[in-house]
């Protein structure tokens, strides 16, 4: 990213807090929660719970439950890279299992947004339990921006919008 | 199949059932308020979308298979066509390869008409 760039969520850029995710009903249920947000990146966490096992002899989280952590912390790093908030809608989403999520810990997801155009956000993430530099999946992601009627809302964050 | 689908975690997680039409698998996602992924449309969230795909995959797979070993994800992309609303999602799959080790397989979900896919993915497992 070029240095001098204006980002609509500037003044958030920092540790994660709760509201970053409490408006996404699903996202609450599996209770991700943001960690940390900053010029067109994300990080965000999957608390462990046996529900999300996917294969019971391994213990191992299904790999459904990875795609809902990686689009939502790449929904949230395409708006940490817009100068103006808008509605971000997944196009689409690709994840490729690098190897098995270690069982019974939390699991993270970085998401970076490399390129916005008009009206796609490109992204780039990767999965991993202690650093994103071990990554047990990786990702990539394109996403629709002013796709439908509802306001980005995300523009709750900042105090409903830009007259705020 | 339910038995399966009985023993995933996850899959009860999300209230994933199977039924047989006309002889073919199909997955049914009924709508719940904690699958919702953006309140004010209403729409299902995306990545359960991905997981309820990614679940019927497998679940073709070990019914066409046999086995009992859950194959294992490499890969799996998913398409967003259209938002999901407050109603049941159903899916099939199509095994478009089975091989040695690698199977290869498509999977289309809608809600109130076929002809409509809300999403399609692709996957491939390692078996």
């Amino acid at each position: 990213m070029e240095t001098g760039k204006r980002y609509a969520l500037a003044g958030l850029f920092g540790p994660g807090r709760p509201e970053m995710v409490g408006y996404v009903p699903h996202a609450r249920v599996l209770g991700i929660s943001a960690v940390e947000i900053g010029p067109a990146f994300a990080v965000c966490r999957l608390p462990y719970r046996d529900e999300l096992i996917g294969d019971p002899g391994r213990k191992v989280v299904f790999g459904g439950a990875i795609t809902t952590l990686v689009d939502h912390t790449s929904g949230l790093a395409v708006a940490c890279a817009l100068e103006e908030l808008t509605s971000i809608a997944t196009i689409d989403l690709r994840v490729d299992y690098l190897r098995a999520a270690r069982p019974g810990v939390d699991l993270y997801a970085r998401s970076e947004c490399y390129r916005v155009t008009r009206n796609v956000a490109f992204v780039r993430a990767v999965a991993y339990e202690d650093s994103a530099d071990d990554p047990f999946a990786g990702c990539l992601g394109t996403f629709m921006l002013g796709a439908n009627r509802t306001d980005s809302s995300y523009e709750r964050l900042i105090g409903g919008g830009r007259d705020a | 199949m339910n038995r399966i689908l009985e023993a995933i975690p996850y899959a009860r997680f999300i209230g994933v059932g199977v039924e047989r039409v006309d002889g073919r698998l199909e997955c049914v996602l009924p709508f719940r308020d904690e699958i919702v992924g953006n309140a004010r449309l209403p729409a299902v969230h995306g990545g359960v979308l991905g997981a309820f795909l990614e679940l019927t995959a497998l679940m073709r797979l070990i019914d066409e298979s046999g086995t009992d070993r859950v194959p294992k994800p490499i890969t799996f992309s998913v398409d967003y066509l259209r938002s999901a609303g407050p109603t049941t999602t159903r899916a099939r799959a199509e095994i478009f390869k089975l091989g040695r080790r690698i199977a290869n397989v498509h999977v289309v979900a809608w809600q109130d008409d076929p002809a409509k896919p809300v999403v399609a993915g692709n996957g491939k497992f390692l078996l």
